[in-house]
């Protein structure tokens, strides 16, 4: 009967086979590199924005990576949208789904959704892996596969920076076939800031966060020494 | 006290005295103020544990004033936007990067719902501390249940309305519970819903209820069992009636007023408690994945089921005790069983007052029996809080059971155990420890 109860809250688990323990590099690149983070904006609207949308996200936002208002329009709105509208994908989603079998995710918050509990740079460091995980396989329908997430619907969107890997069968280790325009060192590199600006685009105002964090609990310190005072000063009399 | 009489206040010839006695002709403004804070007695040694009733005040005051702004820009509505996203989800994140200022009043909210029960959870262990539950005070504490009953399905209904994969399926399989309840269960199910899914209607009614309904049940609730504290007055980590000992005027003698004594310390109380939740709030406010999970930051797909559905951590025990049902009885099913057992293990705190049958009211008086008890039932509820995050596993199956078994035992054997103690003798006057 714990069968019965447990299929009846799990069942629909079974069936989502999600990637399993991977191993997962580590994210080396941080938000606070703003030449870093306007690289990754420009690969964003190059090679992710074409299908995937970043719907809840303002061009104009972009300004905070220390850009100009004509700077993010010559540079990184290719359609007619207003600097003011937010980052809707081109694609019609139904399309989408005929051509990959399921609608790309949104992507504004794609690097929170994919943390884990207890291991707040999750996110990043799945992303930064799976995005360098691509290889050739010619058993699926797009011709890509990725160690990371197994029979992505994605082909590899960057496989002309990264080059084609592939599966050798004998290591199971994944070695490039085709060279691509960069060197594995460059394209983790540039992989790096296309992560750090999803990161930074799923809470953009997060380094503000912390800075007034910084200032809010000084001010609090300060106060809980005036309230301490005060405190011992009407309770002098109390034995 | 509270409930005593108090002259009205004769004005002393100025414009602010002459309009506090009109007043107090009219409203009892005078005698609120000193039945309830400037002549309103309280123990003088009170310790740690007795600012988290005050906290818990303020972070109530929290909630609602940040719940007022975030219904200025809350949408909810489960359908899809342009982008194909629920307007719902989208709202949300508006708040968090559109508001100016909003996502600060966002994670304040967020932050604050898993505040308040760490809050409550520590004024509830007072009160198994020091017996606080005990004769005279059966009707506050009894309030206080309510209002814990109250949190949780205001907690539930607040999770909903992001409306993310997490909102979405934790509904789902909590609403379906109800429908374990035999006869009247599947129509109970789809009355909460108000569909046959979790849907647009879900989203709507969970809104009214968390701004409207429970809320102001919330507060009647707290007035009551503030009312009925003062009434009784407070206990103290003596566990003794300082109403015994009254001073000519008829102050108790270890009484102290409420103002200003209390209000200046519960103010270091309430300054040390929002460097806390400032600390979650600006560099942790996603509380590592718990506070808000990570699989809430995708929208709700209800064809899509997370891999792993658990509550918010404030819930798990309860999930876990649910979990840990795992048999027939009497022809009806196990998750039946389960249901009963997560309400039991919720209402049964209510019961406390009479079962408890020691003859001192405090920890410090009692003997190992009780000690060893309550640290167990602590550990007891925090290892069935962990299973609670975690996938079922025939282990942690396992061990829930065995927590679950304690659990109850620690009340329903209270009658036998709690009168079994060692006591040491009770001061006559209260101790500063």
């Amino acid at each position: 009967m714990k069968k019965f109860l447990i299929a009846l809250l799990f069942a629909p688990v079974l069936a989502f086979a999600s990637g399993g323990s991977v191993h997962v590099d580590k994210w080396p690149g941080s938000v606070g590199d703003k030449a870093a983070l306007q690289n990754g904006a420009k690969l964003f609207v190059n090679y992710c924005l074409n299908c995937h949308g970043a719907s809840y996200m303002r061009y104009k936002n972009l300004v905070d990576l220390g850009l100009t208002e004509q700077a993010v329009k010559d540079s990184l709105m290719f359609t007619s949208d207003k600097i003011g509208g937010l980052m809707a994908v081109a694609a019609r989603s139904d399309e989408q789904k005929l051509w990959f079998g399921a609608t790309p995710p949104d992507l504004t918050i794609i690097a929170r959704a994919r943390g884990e509990a207890g291991n707040a740079g999750a996110g990043a460091d799945w992303l930064y892996t799976y995005l360098r995980s691509f290889y050739r396989d010619p058993n699926r329908p797009t011709g890509w596969n990725n160690t990371v997430f197994e029979n992505v619907g994605m082909p590899n969107p960057l496989w002309g920076l990264q080059g084609q890997q592939v599966m050798n069968p004998e290591t199971h280790k994944l070695e490039l076939a085709v060279p691509g325009k960069y060197t594995a060192q460059e394209y983790d590199k540039q992989i790096s800031d296309l992560v750090g600006f999803m990161v930074w685009m799923g809470e953009p105002q997060q380094e503000f966060r912390r800075t007034l964090g910084f200032f809010v609990l000084a001010f609090l310190a300060l106060l809980f020494v005036v309230a301490y005072a005060l405190k011992k000063e009407f309770w002098k009399d109390i034995h | 006290m509270a409930g005593g009489t108090y002259e009205k206040y004769k004005s002393d010839g100025s414009i602010g005295g002459n309009i506090l006695e009109w007043v107090d002709a009219r409203f009892p403004a005078t005698s609120m103020w000193k039945g309830h804070l400037s002549e309103y007695y309280a123990p003088k040694n009170f310790n740690f544990w007795y600012f988290f009733g005050s906290l818990a005040l303020l972070v109530l005051v929290i909630q609602i004033v940040t719940g007022i702004f975030l219904v200025m820009h809350y949408k909810p509505d489960a359908a899809l936007n342009a982008n194909g996203v629920p307007v719902a989800f989208a709202s949300v994140e508006y708040i968090m990067r559109d508001v100016p200022g909003g996502w600060i009043i966002r994670y304040m909210h967020s932050t604050g719902a898993s505040a308040f029960f760490i809050v409550v959870y520590l004024h509830m262990f007072r009160g198994l501390l020091y017996g606080s539950y005990r004769k005279p005070r059966e009707l506050t504490w009894l309030f206080g249940v309510g209002i814990f009953l109250c949190l949780m399905g205001e907690a539930f209904f607040g999770y909903l309305l992001p409306w993310g994969q997490m909102s979405f399926w934790g509904a789902q399989v909590i609403v379906n519970l109800f429908s374990a309840i035999p006869v009247i269960g599947p129509d109970l199910s789809i009355l909460i819903r108000g569909d046959f899914v979790v849907g647009d209607a879900t989203l709507n009614r969970f809104f009214s209820f968390h701004v409207i309904a429970f809320p102001l049940v919330l507060l009647g609730l707290i007035a009551a069992h503030v009312l009925a504290l003062h009434e009784t007055g407070s206990n103290n980590p003596d566990g003794i009636d300082i109403k015994e000992k009254k001073d000519a005027n008829g102050i108790p003698l270890d009484g102290i007023p409420f103002h200003p004594y209390y209000t200046v310390k519960d103010i270091v109380g309430v300054v040390v408690f929002l460097m806390v939740f400032s600390a979650v709030m600006f560099f942790a406010p996603e509380g590592g994945g718990y506070f808000l999970e990570t699989p809430n930051f995708y929208p709700a797909d209800p064809l899509k089921t997370p891999p792993h559905i658990a509550p918010v951590w404030y819930f798990t025990p309860y999930y876990s005790i649910l979990r840990a049902m795992v048999w027939n009885f009497f022809g009806l099913d196990a998750k039946f069983w389960g249901v009963v057992g997560m309400g039991a293990s919720v209402v049964i705190f209510a019961f406390l007052p009479w079962l408890d049958r020691s003859p001192v009211r405090s920890i410090r008086y009692r003997g190992p029996i009780y000690k060893t008890m309550l640290t167990i039932f602590v550990i007891c509820f925090f290892i069935l809080g962990y299973l609670g995050t975690l996938s079922p596993s025939p282990m942690g199956e396992l061990i829930s059971q065995v927590c679950t078994v304690f659990y109850f035992f620690f009340f329903l054997g209270m009658p036998w155990w709690s009168r079994m103690d060692k006591f040491k003798p009770v001061p006559e006057r209260v101790t500063m420890k």
